[in-house]
């Protein structure tokens, strides 16, 4: 399978302390691959420096055969073509949920309005938002804000999607629901890094799992020799805290 | 209280209350312009200039209205810069006023969370469109409680046109008083317009302050 | 440029001496504003309609009479109606103090009403006591919230006493007006020279209050 997204010996530190530490990861088109670790391992760091939210100080990630550059004047561009879904939603709270996912196609791709209109009602209607397209923001739960938040993010046709703990600050019972959305967008054929705590999700979304650990890969493997057969003993541990006996 | 005599100045007050407004507002106007460039400047960091707004905000900041206005008034002239009491008025009140507009722009502009700007980046919006379609809209409508608070501490400060004999409303309240010695009527008449002046902006600014509110927040 | 009058005789000491008429003035009207203020604010999180109905009032009145306007009702209003004579000092005392009331009323309103419930829930979960609850734990949290904003309304009245010059008090302003008009002859651009310090006087009495306030505000954010 074609390789989409290629890190090559990425580093990063804030001050002294060391966050991503000399970290190479190849994804292929189509790969879900779902990263996971204890809080303050650099996940989150990881994927921001993938669409150029951080500055990546050493080694080059590249999307195809471009090379992600915060520094560059293109990077829109660039990311344009990475799609990026946060814990906080971060919706558009003076636009309506339909003008917050036309918004970008509108002004970033200059596409027609009217058929950028019609691409975002289908996609609310998957998601079982139809109803609330004229809605703002603030009406909606948390979980149906992240759905429109995915949303936003799908109608731009991303070729990699990042997903950083978008159930994180969601109640229990709304987890769910975003979930689903996500395995549909796995089934599709997505590409998608994800990071998460859902371990049952990372489980049963995941091609390919990865413990990171201090700016490192630790282990990685597919979801069942993961979870089920783990190698090191720091993953051992990591998984162990997600389970309960008396 | 005296109707007849109530009758007899209120086409002295009228005339004053028309000059207060017009100079008032033209002065807000000013304050308006000045605020939103200022705070552009702060935002963006602009070299030199935002180093002149930040000493501009602060020493108009902590200097009355009055002072600024005698400076003006009398102390320019002697350097060769005379302007009339009424352009004198506009401009104090929109210098004053600017170095209040600017802080509440900067400060709406800054309240826009971070998190914003950065889903707005991972959408592929450049610099300009972020700004145009993401943080002025909001910082607009977070800057909206603060600029209410402005419009009414302005026209208020326009009290103290008086005293480079602008022939507003507390001028001609006090030559009456010291005239004709008919201080009940005058006073009456002095809080009368000033209630109209202010009790509309007072009520039409909770009312839009609630909006903003509740369009950022929701509640 | 008119400077060198201020270094006639006891000019400069004139003006500081007027200067400090209007800090008078604004400091004791500011400390009983704080006393009023915070009994009153107090009384607002009561929810009493009474309390409500007037205290709505009252506030609104500030918001939209000018300090000016009320100054004049009190001076030359309450001689008249009521037939008191009041002072030139004692009446901007008066009004200083019914502005700043209400001001700092509504400061100890929005600081009260701003601690959150679960903050009294879990002091009573811990089983202390009502005294105990506001000694340890309500009172330190308000104290935090309002010395950087009580201290921003000292540099507010500050500037506001400048107009006390427009009901006859003697303050810096006026002092600056003699002294101009003292050295009309001798000093023909008096009024710059005069007027550009005390435009820096009150700078210079402001802002460093200013930056307390808002250092302070910053130290106690959270």
């Amino acid at each position: 399978m074609e390789e989409i997204l290629k890190v090559n010996n990425l580093s990063k530190r804030f001050d002294d302390i060391v966050v991503l530490d000399n970290l190479s990861l190849t994804v292929k088109k189509g790969e879900v691959v779902v990263i996971v670790g204890p809080s303050g391992c650099g996940k989150s760091t990881f994927l921001r420096c993938l669409n150029g939210l951080e500055d990546i100080e050493e080694g080059e990630v590249l999307l195809g055969d471009e090379k992600v550059n915060p520094n560059k004047k293109n990077l829109s561009k660039t990311r344009e073509k990475i799609g990026m879904v946060f814990q906080s939603y971060d919706l558009f709270p003076h636009k309506t949920i339909l003008q917050n996912i036309t918004l970008a196609p509108i002004k970033v791709k200059k596409r027609n309005k009217a058929e950028v209109t019609e691409e975002a009602l289908k996609l609310l209607d998957r998601v079982g938002l139809l109803s609330k397209k004229d809605n703002y923001p603030r009406q909606l739960s948390g979980g149906q804000k992240q759905r429109v938040a995915i949303v936003r993010a799908l109608i731009m046709h991303p070729e990699v999607l990042l997903l950083d703990e978008i159930t994180a600050a969601l109640d229990p019972e709304m987890v769910r629901e975003v979930l689903d959305v996500v395995l549909a967008l796995a089934k599709e054929g997505r590409t998608m890094l994800i990071v998460t705590h859902e371990m049952a999700f990372a489980k049963a979304v995941a091609d390919r799992v990865i413990f990171l650990e201090n700016g490192k890969i630790v282990e990685e493997g597919s979801p069942a020799e993961f979870f089920d057969k783990p190698k090191t003993d720091r993953l051992k541990r990591f998984l162990e805290t997600f389970s309960y006996e008396k | 209280m005296d109707f007849n005599v109530i009758k007899d100045y209120l086409p002295l007050y009228i005339k004053a209350f028309m000059l207060t407004i017009k100079i008032g507002w033209i002065g807000i106007a000013l304050s308006l312009g000045i605020g939103v460039i200022s705070a552009f400047i702060l935002h963006f960091k602009i070299p030199f200039f935002s180093a002149v707004v930040k000493v501009y905000v602060e020493l108009f900041r902590n200097t009355p209205l009055l002072v600024q206005l005698f400076f003006v008034y009398f102390g320019l002239p002697k350097l060769g810069i005379s302007i009339s009491a009424e352009a004198c008025g506009a401009i104090g009140l929109g210098l004053l006023g600017g170095s209040y507009m600017a802080e509440s722009f900067r400060s709406g502009l800054g309240a826009v969370k971070l998190s914003q700007t950065e889903s707005a980046l991972a959408l592929g919006m450049k610099k300009r469109q972020l700004f145009t379609s993401v943080i002025l809209p909001q910082a607009i409508t977070l800057s909206v409680p603060a600029v209410v608070a402005n419009l009414i501490f302005l026209l208020k400060e326009t009290s103290v046109f008086s005293a480079i004999s602008l022939m507003d409303l507390m001028f001609t309240a006090k030559d009456l008083i010291g005239l004709y010695y008919n201080t009940t009527e005058c006073l009456f008449m002095l809080v009368i317009f000033y209630v109209i002046m202010l009790l509309p902006v007072s009520v039409l600014g909770s009312i839009v302050e609630k909006k903003a509110r509740f369009k950022m927040f929701g509640d | 440029m008119g400077f060198e009058v201020l270094l006639k005789g006891n000019n400069m000491l004139r003006l500081l001496g007027g200067l400090g008429v209007a800090l008078y003035i604004s400091l004791i009207s500011v400390a009983i504003s704080i006393f009023l203020g915070i009994i009153l604010g107090a009384l607002m999180t009561l929810k009493n309609p009474v309390i409500n109905v007037f205290s709505r009032v009252y506030l609104e009145i500030v918001r939209i009479m000018p300090q000016m306007v009320l100054l004049f009702i009190v001076y030359f209003g309450a001689t008249k109606v009521l037939g008191l004579n009041l002072s030139a000092e004692v009446s901007a005392v008066i009004v200083f103090s019914f502005w700043g009331t209400a001001e700092m009323s509504d400061l100890v309103r929005g600081a009260l009403s701003g601690i959150d419930t679960i903050q009294y829930e879990s002091s009573a979960a811990l089983g202390m006591n009502t005294a105990q609850t506001y000694f340890h734990v309500i009172i330190p949290q308000i104290i935090r919230r309002l010395i950087p904003l009580s201290i921003n309304l000292i540099t507010r009245m500050i500037k506001t006493t400048s107009l006390v010059m427009m009901i006859g008090i003697v303050e810096v302003l006026k002092v600056g007006q003699q002294i101009i008009e003292a050295n009309r002859k001798s000093s023909p651009n008096a009024a710059f020279g005069v007027f550009a310090t005390i435009f820096l006087l009150y700078f210079l009495a402001c802002y460093p209050i200013s930056l307390l306030s808002k250092y302070l505000e910053k130290k106690w954010e959270n």
